[in-house]
């Protein structure tokens, strides 16, 4: 597969290639990206690196972002570090555990093969 | 580790034997204070086939228990699960008929008084009367332990600002109350998966030191303790990932083995979900490192972890270990900080989102140098925002004919966070236009610190309690 010759690449959002949930501890957010497949996995974790991820939270001013990889579950848990205004108690967003960036993250554009991309639209996994 | 009352009544388990190799069953039945509270049914008829097991009810969230510690200063015989007549009251007879014993947190601020409510709620049924242990130790609040305290965080704030200090207490006091025969365990702050691995470690006799062991009860208890969580509850996206009954969604039970390896499942007849998809947003949920889970019973270790289903809504874990406990247990420090103001008003139509963005700023420019204010424009762009308003300033939000102004901040004094309020409540008449639907609200703030200390400053025991008659 080339991923590098944008004609046989496409951009979709990484709700297509995966699910995730987010999780608090503190001023820390934890959220994991669970590939829908074996393939997706594999292009993930070549793309979705924890500078990527840094990049795409910028604006929260993460102080660090940790990839953990768990290829026996085809997922990763990203660990960021001072995202949440201070946390449940601090912070005044509405969303003070930051739930709703498990959904932040799943629009981040990842480069998919055509052919593969074909498999990704939106769809009911059973 | 030490009890003080040994219950006279001869123990079921005898101390150190193991009850065998049976499995043992213990369902969830809330995942938060503030859960469901007609989760408990379902799974206590699943237990009830299966001949028996534990019903945990996970209620302490970070902030509960500050906020029971505040129900207790109103009224000493309060400060324990606001709900629990709900939750206990409609299976009380079954788990007590049906050898099921109750272990939960529901205790918060006052186990004690948990307990002699239960026992009122057994009398009340005509129920015999239920052998409750309590744990104790969790909270530190006395003068020298506050002192300690935060002399350890290296915080200068006035102790009498602290609304409460707990340590998360682990599965040893448990185990041994249920080993001792308690129908019902109720505690304060405990580690939430410690309400699944004492049960375990009671039934199988494992030892404490086990780790491997200890890790794999732990992660049992970790996908229990957020109830639904793991049995489709927050999992479901229309069109992608649907979970059917979302209305009756099952609460989780987990068929734990001699070996630690366990499966997970939901009651007959319920909604919700389980394969390894919502088997696996769980096992992550709230993890950092997966090779170091802590908790005060092992560092437990999921990093060769697999979820395979074994069935219609089942799924089965394994390849969990864990490694030896951390030295010191986390400790929550709870403190009056100030108030928490919010007010919103909403805009619709024409030009909404402009409306409500000249609303904001004409209040930053009214009160913004009295306090830091967080404005939203819920319809545009609220949730994703970071306080500062910096994906805000980058144009993020999105047109919107439907907007609702929100203006938050906290401030020490009162008077200052109450100018929100305010100042929200008067644009009523001062405009822009087409503004309605003024809510506000102001309540106290409660912060938290966090630490660790040593085990030996936290003297945590358990004790069989009698009840009281009025």
């Amino acid at each position: 597969m080339n991923t590098n010759n944008s004609a046989n690449t496409v951009e979709l959002p990484l709700y297509q290639l995966a699910h995730g949930r987010a999780g608090d501890k503190g001023n820390t957010s934890n959220i994991s990206v669970i590939a829908w497949d074996s393939a997706c996995f594999a292009l993930l974790v070549e793309q979705l690196t924890e500078a990527r991820v840094a990049q795409w939270f910028a604006y929260r001013h993460p102080t660090k972002v940790t990839r953990y990889v768990l290829p026996k579950l085809e997922a990763m848990n990203f660990v960021l570090e001072g995202v949440l205004d201070g946390g449940v108690n601090d912070a005044l967003n509405l969303d003070t555990h930051g739930k709703g960036l498990s959904f932040w993250m799943l629009d981040l554009p990842i480069t998919v093969p055509t052919a593969l991309a074909a498999t990704l639209e939106v769809k009911e996994y059973n | 580790m030490h009890t003080e009352i040994r219950d006279p009544m001869a123990s079921r388990f005898p101390l150190g034997e193991p009850k065998g190799l049976k499995p043992l069953y213990v369902g969830c039945a809330t995942g938060f204070s503030g859960d469901r509270t007609d989760g408990a049914g379902p799974v206590v008829d699943a237990l009830i086939a299966l001949g028996g097991g534990v019903l945990n009810f996970e209620t302490l969230a970070e902030r509960t228990l500050a906020l029971a510690q505040l129900e207790k200063r109103k009224n000493p015989a309060l400060g324990y699960e606001p709900l629990l007549d709900d939750l206990v009251g409609p299976v009380l007879k079954r788990c007590l008929d049906h050898n099921i014993q109750i272990v939960s947190n529901f205790g918060a601020a006052n186990p004690q008084a948990c307990a002699q409510r239960i026992f009122a709620l057994a009398r009340a049924q005509g129920l015999r009367t239920p052998r409750i242990a309590v744990v104790h130790g969790d909270d530190l609040t006395k003068p020298e332990q506050l002192t300690f305290l935060l002399k350890r965080l290296g915080s200068d704030i006035d102790p009498k600002r602290v609304v409460s200090a707990n340590a998360y207490l682990g599965a040893g006091e448990i185990a041994q109350a249920l080993k001792d025969g308690a129908d019902i365990v109720v505690t304060g702050r405990v580690s939430d998966p410690s309400l699944t691995l004492g049960p375990a470690i009671a039934h199988f006799g494992w030892s404490m030191q086990d780790w491997h062991l200890m890790g794999c009860g732990t992660m049992a208890g970790h996908m229990l303790e957020c109830g639904t969580q793991v049995t489709g509850g927050y999992y479901s996206v229309p069109g992608q990932k649907s979970v059917p009954g979302m209305d009756c969604i099952g609460f989780p039970i987990a068929e734990i083995r001699a070996d630690g390896t366990f499966s997970v499942f939901k009651a007959a007849n319920t909604g919700g979900r389980v394969d390894d998809r919502t088997g696996r947003e769980q096992i992550l949920y709230e993890v950092h490192d997966p090779a170091r889970y802590l908790t005060p019973d092992v560092v437990a270790d999921i990093t060769q972890a697999t979820i395979t289903r074994e069935g219609q809504d089942r799924i089965l874990v394994q390849g969990i270990t864990g490694h030896q406990r951390p030295d010191e247990l986390k400790v929550n420090v709870c403190y009056d900080n100030g108030y928490f103001a919010e007010a919103e008003i909403s805009y619709a139509g024409f030009q909404a989102k402009e409306r409500a963005a000249l609303a904001g700023e004409t209040i930053r420019k009214r009160i913004g140098h009295l306090l830091p204010l967080r404005v939203d424009l819920i319809g545009a762009l609220s949730i994703f925002g970071d306080d500062a308003g910096e994906l805000m300033a980058q144009g993020y939000a999105g047109a919107s004919r439907d907007v609702r102004l929100r203006v938050a901040g906290v401030h020490l004094q009162k008077e200052i966070a109450e100018k929100i309020l305010r100042e929200v409540t008067a644009l009523y008449c001062c405009g822009p236009a087409g503004g309605g639907g003024v809510r506000t609200s102001l309540r106290p703030r409660l912060d938290t610190l966090s630490c660790t200390i040593p085990r030996e400053a936290v003297p945590s025991g358990f004790s069989f309690v009698q009840e009281q008659r009025a």
